[in-house]
């Protein structure tokens, strides 16, 4: 028998972890120590998830987040990605926005949801907004740190070779500071879709992962809300390992600027 | 082909401590196709003066022409290869690195990795052509740097130290490519090295520098065949003659070439 591939057993090492997570759950659940009510067993969340899916509300909600997160999550790389770049790249451009960015970054994006609300009104601006301000900063921060990383070596080399300022930036800076940028990416979804569900908590109705937690609330049903958490997991998770896991597969961890991860 | 005037070249460091004398009223000519050695111990201006010649410093005094035309920054006109492996893009093939110069020169693709292929064979390295660097050795990975820096067909290679942190074997082995390499281009090349032996291998003239500050002390033209014997008389001779100019305070240095200036 062939011995599994690293892929296989990082999977199978995942699985095992989460199943174990699962057991312990089921066990505390179905020990009566709490209420079912409050604390559903897993069966009976699969059933509420089975049937979210079946109907399909659960798409429906799933759909509204991820239209929401990825809206703002783009706004994000579109502003913060090349202002990041130029603040690296040139001295006047980071004098005038690092003050205004250490300023800003410390507040906590879900603290200006109320005041979005006032400004924006209920509904997919102010959430997108919400979303916009959580990843913008991560972006930026990384590109800046990127430029300001990238070995001066390459741009000597590059310079000698006839590079303008315009192939420097393409050619040079931008994959040379990949490794940051790819790390900026990756925090600014994780801060995204953290935002995403926090802004729909309070600021959208009817649809969306967060607002039907929300809802789920008022009529006590645990089930709901535990199984759109796990579609919250789900959804992170994939675009965790699939989407940054094989930018960095086909970018950094190929050009050797990069350590493969373990597990 | 180009002849490469120094003329009465200076730099003077301006440090908290005072004004530092880097190079001082250096003066030499490098003639078309000529292998030249700059030869000295840490802290002679060497390197400087070859950072001078590439464009990266200005002069305070003095100036270099190159086919009669005073330098000014960087130009095609001139090929360098650093001491440092991390000079190779490693977000680029070995080709892509080899074909960056003509890709900014406006070659289109096809006829520039065709050139490319043919200087990574000038290396011997056509079968890595699509390997990354992090997969070359560090051998490679200057042989590489030595076939990107010719691509763009510069009239002059400037090369700064290029194998001193190279094993002493694998070094023994790129001094041999080089000088073959040398004779198929012609290449007018301007060698930075602390390694005498180095210097006796490789060069036509060897022009010796010392520090404290930074001056030209000779030139020793070096009349041996070529391919060179390094275990013959003459060769030691030469060695023998460079190490007395440098002087007992560098001879300890200069003798065992470390790898790190």
């Amino acid at each position: 028998m062939n011995a599994p591939s690293p892929g296989t057993r990082s999977i199978l090492r995942a699985t095992v972890t989460i199943l174990a997570a699962a057991a312990i759950y089921e066990i505390i659940a179905r020990s009566g120590i709490f209420p079912r009510a409050l604390l559903p067993t897993l069966t009976t969340v699969a059933d509420t998830l089975v049937s979210m899916i079946a109907d399909g509300s659960m798409l429906r909600h799933a759909g509204y987040t991820l239209y929401r997160m990825l809206f703002g999550f783009s706004l994000a790389i579109v502003i913060g990605l090349p202002l990041g770049i130029l603040m690296g790249r040139f001295r006047a451009v980071e004098q005038f926005f690092l003050p205004l960015a250490s300023a800003l970054m410390p507040i906590p994006s879900l603290a200006w949801v109320p005041v979005f609300i006032l400004w924006f009104g209920l509904g997919n601006t102010t959430t997108v907004l919400i979303v916009f301000y959580a990843a913008m900063f991560p972006m930026l921060l990384n590109a800046w740190s990127g430029v300001r990383s990238v070995n001066q070596i390459w741009l000597r080399a590059a310079g000698v070779m006839g590079a303008d300022e315009n192939s420097l930036f393409w050619k040079v800076i931008i994959p040379g500071a990949s490794p940051f940028i790819i790390t900026g990416l990756r925090q600014a979804f994780q801060r995204a879709w953290i935002a995403v569900v926090g802004a729909e908590l309070i600021a959208t109705s009817d649809w969306g992962l967060g607002w039907v937690i929300y809802d789920a609330k008022e009529f006590l049903n645990a089930d709901v809300m535990i199984a759109s958490l796990a579609v919250i997991g789900c959804i992170g998770f994939v675009f965790e390992r699939l989407v940054f896991g094989s930018l960095e597969r086909n970018t950094i961890l190929r050009w050797g600027m990069a350590r493969v991860a373990k597990g | 082909m180009s002849h490469i005037e120094v003329r009465d070249v200076s730099l003077v460091y301006d440090t908290p401590a005072g004004r530092v004398p880097g190079v001082q009223a250096a003066n030499f000519d490098i003639e078309a196709s000529e292998f030249l050695c700059l030869l000295g111990p840490s802290g002679c201006g060497k390197s400087t003066l070859l950072n001078i010649i590439a464009g990266f410093l200005s002069p305070t005094g003095g100036e270099i022409r190159i086919g009669g035309k005073a330098v000014t920054g960087h130009g095609l006109d001139r090929g360098v290869v650093f001491q440092d492996f991390a000079q190779l893009f490693p977000w680029r093939t070995a080709l892509g690195n080899v074909t960056f110069g003509l890709e900014m020169k406006g070659v289109p693709k096809q006829e520039r990795e065709e050139i490319a292929l043919k200087q990574l064979q000038l290396v011997k390295l056509e079968k890595f052509a699509n390997a990354y660097p992090h997969h070359l050795s560090g051998g490679m990975q200057q042989r590489v740097a030595i076939a990107r820096a010719l691509a763009y067909n510069p009239a002059v290679l400037l090369m700064d130290e290029p194998f001193a942190a190279l094993d002493a074997f694998t070094r023994d082995d790129m001094q041999r490519l080089l000088a073959e390499v040398w004779r198929e281009t012609r290449k007018t090349v301007i060698y930075v090295t602390h390694n005498v032996a180095e210097a006796v291998y490789l060069a036509d003239r060897v022009v010796v520098m010392t520090p404290h500050p930074g001056t030209v002390k000779i030139e020793v033209p070096i009349r041996l065949p070529r391919p060179r014997d390094p275990l013959s008389v003459e060769f030691l001779e030469y060695q023998k003659e460079l190490l007395r100019q440098l002087g007992p305070a560098a001879t300890g240095q200069a003798t065992n070439g470390k790898a790190n200036d």
